[in-house]
């Protein structure tokens, strides 16, 4: 086949495809919070169960049944301090968490009626307020003396920072961007964490006090691992992940061919939405939370045709259920079994012809020689991000790596002494801020038990 | 469909249904409406001597809810009616005449002297009501000037007040009787002994229903001040039930005629009362939050389980239940269940185990074969009932007797024959 394939047309992208007011709808909150009769009500459906499945289903294992108790008895704040002093993003986590496959799908509820208590609704009814007003739950601990570097500002290195301040240590966080927050101020869906959600959770959780922020400073090009190892008592790495897979194919750097990461970056930092260019047939590559959420995001800022076209069948993908039907009934077709083979181009980006799919005996996947093209504007690539060693430098080769990430053990300490290490760059972590949270809040206890006991590294890694 | 026509004490009404003297029954107004509803009769609002009391312009209800605002229970601080005498009087003669299939019963609250009963009995009568009422029971306001409940609590002073109602009356009495004492049967006896046709209970219970937690007060108040009032509403059935249930088993009162009331909210409730003994039904907390339609689902309700019972009339039903209630000490100490648990409709919630292992007997396991499992372990369980109580599933966990074999618990056989603590080895006073 050749490259004629292309069909003969101008490429379709602008900026302002909607009115103000249409972007402004198509950007509110996705799911509207509780109001107080609602959170009553819902709270009431809780069995208060022993053991409760919701809580060890929650990667942070925050008491679920004893937070919608206290949401009962209209102790509200005592049950925003049940869920963030396991959570100190639990506001964020309300929001962004896949509840569908985490606390929600194991509540009893659903063998009794399949309608589960609303769990995450209910834990943003309790959290909203206390960041709202920012009411002090917790305080810095008694000054230890000692100090620890945590890089990253994302939700692990916050987490951490936050929970080592707690327990009285010192804390310099390193952060690449300029804003912290990580992937909730970068990459969350805008219609997930509206409102500036996320810098004013990142504002609660730095105004324990005790945590030293320095925007704009690369682990790597401005700081180098041996200096931190050497200036600080101990190292949380927390950096996530660097570079944005490529497809491989030929002209992938041709114009119209995006990372959706990057992307959705500009989106979330925008004053003026309306203001991004958008084409109007967008084909997104990927199967995961990125893809539904840059194919969703295209259709609302105006794009009228938007495919996803995933390799595999709807039960792979990366992305649950109910975000796949969110993406549906948001008018985004997901195509199933097919791969990209070639980018379609004149000058720049006119279409993706794909090949069909199939598994073999052995359960691999295949091309079947069958193809087809799609018409393009713009394609996104959401085919997920890779972790780059290169900030380590010339001491990269010290550390252990699993499946090209960083090895750590259950209380996250790296192979390196005196470092520990969590979030997206770690293996074993399943790319969602709950995890990222947890990770975070495991590293600090572990760091804290290290400080003051003195236990070693090298010792600790074995056990 | 069932005959639901009832006679109470010689008073016939289409259905066992009554309206409580309360605000449902304050007026003309909202006793038509009742009939227009289907309600078999009414007891009026309580008449007093004129001038009429005066009630607070304040609040005079405050609830108990469920998280969903469901009513649990009620309390009150409204007085006996607060309108003249003579438009209560010439409303209820209309009322008499437009509705004369339908039970209309006086409630009555007077002063300690005879001279007074005898002076508005028969004025009260000349309405044409079916029967009089006497309202012995309220707890609040009216007690603190020596009548309702005040009267109700000293058995004495009900039998001389029903001895002078019954003298200037040729209508039926009935003797309304308060819950605020230790033991109902004095009172019952007491009422019967002044000649009573029949009793009613029970009248509410003293209550304060919580405070206020802005202003640390009690709640509700009039002008920063509560006072204590009276309790209704579901959560007092289970308290009206015992008390209408020992009038009806003791030899002394068991052929005084009850009216039942407390809690009555569905046709099940007043299934209750009528097997335990009550000879038909007043209603007034659940027609106070749902209006008077309720009734439609109380004869229907009624109608059918009487059917489905193959008892044809309610008057078959009266007291069906009454043989079961017994002493303590009369209970089969030799009688052994345990809880079985269904695997199908269990939902693995887990309160059955950690209500078992936190306050009772350690009998539900929580893992079986690694596994989240919930079964009872026999060895220990004393069977309780505990967890068939607290379990969200209807029917998931229910009791099982054995009837042969050993007891896992006891290691003791199981024995056919009846034995109780009159008899056990272990009472000093064992015959
Ligand atoms: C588009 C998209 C949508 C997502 N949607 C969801 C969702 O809906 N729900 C959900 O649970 N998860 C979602 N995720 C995943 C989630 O955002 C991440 O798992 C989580 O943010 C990981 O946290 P982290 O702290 O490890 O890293 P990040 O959030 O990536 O934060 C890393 C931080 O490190 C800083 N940094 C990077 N390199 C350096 C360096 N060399 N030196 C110093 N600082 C550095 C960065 O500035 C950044 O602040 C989504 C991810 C993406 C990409
Ligand atoms: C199963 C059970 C057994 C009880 N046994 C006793 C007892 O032996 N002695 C006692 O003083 N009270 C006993 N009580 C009453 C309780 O102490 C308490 O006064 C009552 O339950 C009211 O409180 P609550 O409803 O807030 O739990 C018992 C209550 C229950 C439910
Ligand atoms: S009946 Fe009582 S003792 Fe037996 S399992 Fe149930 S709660 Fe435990």
């Amino acid at each position: 086949m050749t490259d004629n394939l292309a069909t003969e047309r101008q490429a379709d992208i602008r900026t302002g495809r909607l009115s103000d007011a249409e972007i402004e709808q198509n950007f509110t909150d996705k799911c509207p919070p509780l109001s107080h009769a609602e959170a009553l009500i819902e709270s009431d459906r809780c069995y208060f169960c022993y053991d409760a499945p919701c809580t060890e289903a929650c990667p942070t294992e925050i008491d679920i049944p004893g937070f919608i108790q206290q949401i009962r008895s209209n102790n509200i704040k005592g049950s925003a301090q049940t869920i963030l002093t396991e959570n100190i993003m639990g506001g964020m986590c309300s929001r962004v968490c896949p509840t569908e496959i985490l606390c929600e799908e194991v509540c009893v509820r659903n063998i009794h009626e399949d309608k589960p208590v609303s769990i995450g609704l209910l834990q943003r009814f309790a959290t909203d307020p206390i960041i709202e007003s920012n009411t002090e739950l917790f305080s810095r601990g008694e000054d230890s003396g000692h100090t620890v570097a945590v890089v990253g500002a994302g939700p692990a290195g916050l987490s951490c920072a936050h929970r080592l301040s707690m327990l009285g240590h010192s804390v310099v966080l390193y952060n690449r961007d300029q804003k912290p927050g990580g992937l909730n101020e970068y990459g969350i869906a805008a219609y997930k964490a509206v409102n500036d959600f996320a810098q004013r959770e990142v504002e609660y959780i730095l105004s324990i006090g005790g945590i030293d922020v320095r925007s704009g400073v690369s682990l790597g090009s401005d700081l180098s691992f041996p200096d931190l190892q050497q200036q600080y008592d101990a190292v949380f790495l927390a950096f996530g992940l660097g570079g944005a897979n490529k497809l491989g194919l030929p002209n992938e750097d041709i114009e119209g061919v995006l990372s959706a990461v990057d992307y959705i970056s500009d989106l979330r930092q925008s004053e003026n939405k309306g203001g991004l260019p958008v084409g109007n047939r967008v084909v997104v590559i990927g199967g995961g939370m990125t893809a539904v959420d840059i194919a969703v995001q295209s259709k609302r800022l105006g794009a009228e045709f938007v495919d996803i076209v995933y390799r595999r069948g709807a039960k792979q993908m990366g992305a649950s259920r109910h975000e796949q039907e969110l993406a549906q009934t948001s008018g985004v077709t997901i195509r199933h079994w097919a791969q990209p083979t070639r980018i379609l181009l004149d000058d720049r980006v006119t279409g993706m012809q794909f090949e069909r799919t199939e598994l073999d005996a052995e359960g691999n996947l295949r091309g079947t020689g069958e193809h087809w093209s799609l018409d393009a504007d713009i394609i996104f690539t959401a085919v997920g991000q890779t972790f780059t060693d290169e900030v380590f430098g010339e001491v990269a080769g010290d550390f252990e790596y699993q499946y090209g990430k960083l090895l750590v053990n259950d209380n996250r300490r790296t192979s390196v002494a005196r470092t520990w290490a969590g979030g997206d760059c770690i293996f074993g972590h399943d790319d969602l801020t709950v995890t990222a949270v947890q990770d975070g809040k495991l590293a600090a206890i572990d760091i804290d038990r290290f400080l003051e006991t003195g236990q070693q590294g090298d010792e600790a890694w074995q056990t | 469909m069932a005959d639901l026509t009832s006679e109470f004490a010689g008073i016939q009404s289409p259905n066992p249904f009554w309206l409580a003297s309360a605000p449902p029954t304050d007026k003309a107004y909202n006793v038509n409406r009742a009939f227009e509803a289907g309600w078999g009769g009414v007891v009026w609002k309580t008449l007093g001597e004129d001038p009429p009391v005066v009630n607070v312009s304040g609040p005079r209800y405050s609830t108990m809810f469920s998280n969903e605002r469901r009513v649990i229970g009620l309390n009150n601080i409204e007085l006996i009616t607060d309108r003249p005498l003579q438009i209560n009087l010439d409303e209820m003669r209309q009322i008499k005449k437009d509705w004369p299939d339908r039970a209309l019963i006086a409630s009555v609250m007077l002063p300690m002297n005879e001279k007074t009963w005898a002076k508005y009995i028969p004025i009260i009568e000349d309405t044409g009501a079916d029967g009089f009422e006497l309202n012995f029971g309220c707890p609040h306001g009216m007690s603190e000037r020596g009548m309702g409940a005040a009267v109700g609590q000293v058995p004495e002073y009900i039998q001389m007040a029903t001895e002078w109602a019954k003298k200037y009356a040729r209508v039926p009495v009935i003797v309304k009787l308060t819950p605020n004492v230790t033991n109902i049967l004095p009172v019952a006896h007491a009422a019967a002994n002044g000649g009573a046709d029949a009793v009613s209970l029970i009248n509410t219970v003293n209550s304060i229903m919580r405070v206020n937690y802005d202003t640390l007060t009690m709640y509700p108040t009039t002008d920063g001040m509560g006072s204590h009032g009276g309790y209704c509403g579901a959560a007092v059935k289970p308290i009206a039930l015992h008390m209408v249930a020992e009038i009806a088993r003791n030899a002394e009162t068991a052929n005084v005629p009850i009216s039942g009331i407390g809690g009555i909210g569905d046709w099940r409730d007043a299934v209750d009362f009528l097997a335990l003994g009550a000879s038909n039904v007043q209603v007034c907390t659940a027609a106070m939050v749902y209006g008077f339609k309720i009734i439609d689902d109380l004869t229907s309700g009624l109608s059918d389980f009487i059917d489905a019972k193959n008892l044809h009339t309610v008057s078959a039903l009266v007291g069906k239940a009454v043989p079961s209630v017994t002493d303590w000490q009369h209970l089969n100490l030799n009688y052994v269940e345990k809880a079985v648990i269904d695997q199908d409709l269990c939902i693995k919630c887990g309160r059955c185990h950690i209500v078992c292992e936190d306050t009772s007997h350690q009998a539900i396991t929580h893992t079986v074969k690694g596994e989240r499992c919930f079964e009872v372990i026999d060895e220990e369980c004393v069977g309780c009932n505990l967890c068939v109580s607290i379990c969200p599933v209807d029917g998931c966990i229910s009791m099982q007797q054995l009837t042969s074999g050993v007891d896992p618990r006891t290691g003791r056989d199981v024995q056919a024959e009846k034995a109780t603590w009159t008899t056990h080895p272990n009472n000093p006073m064992a015959k």
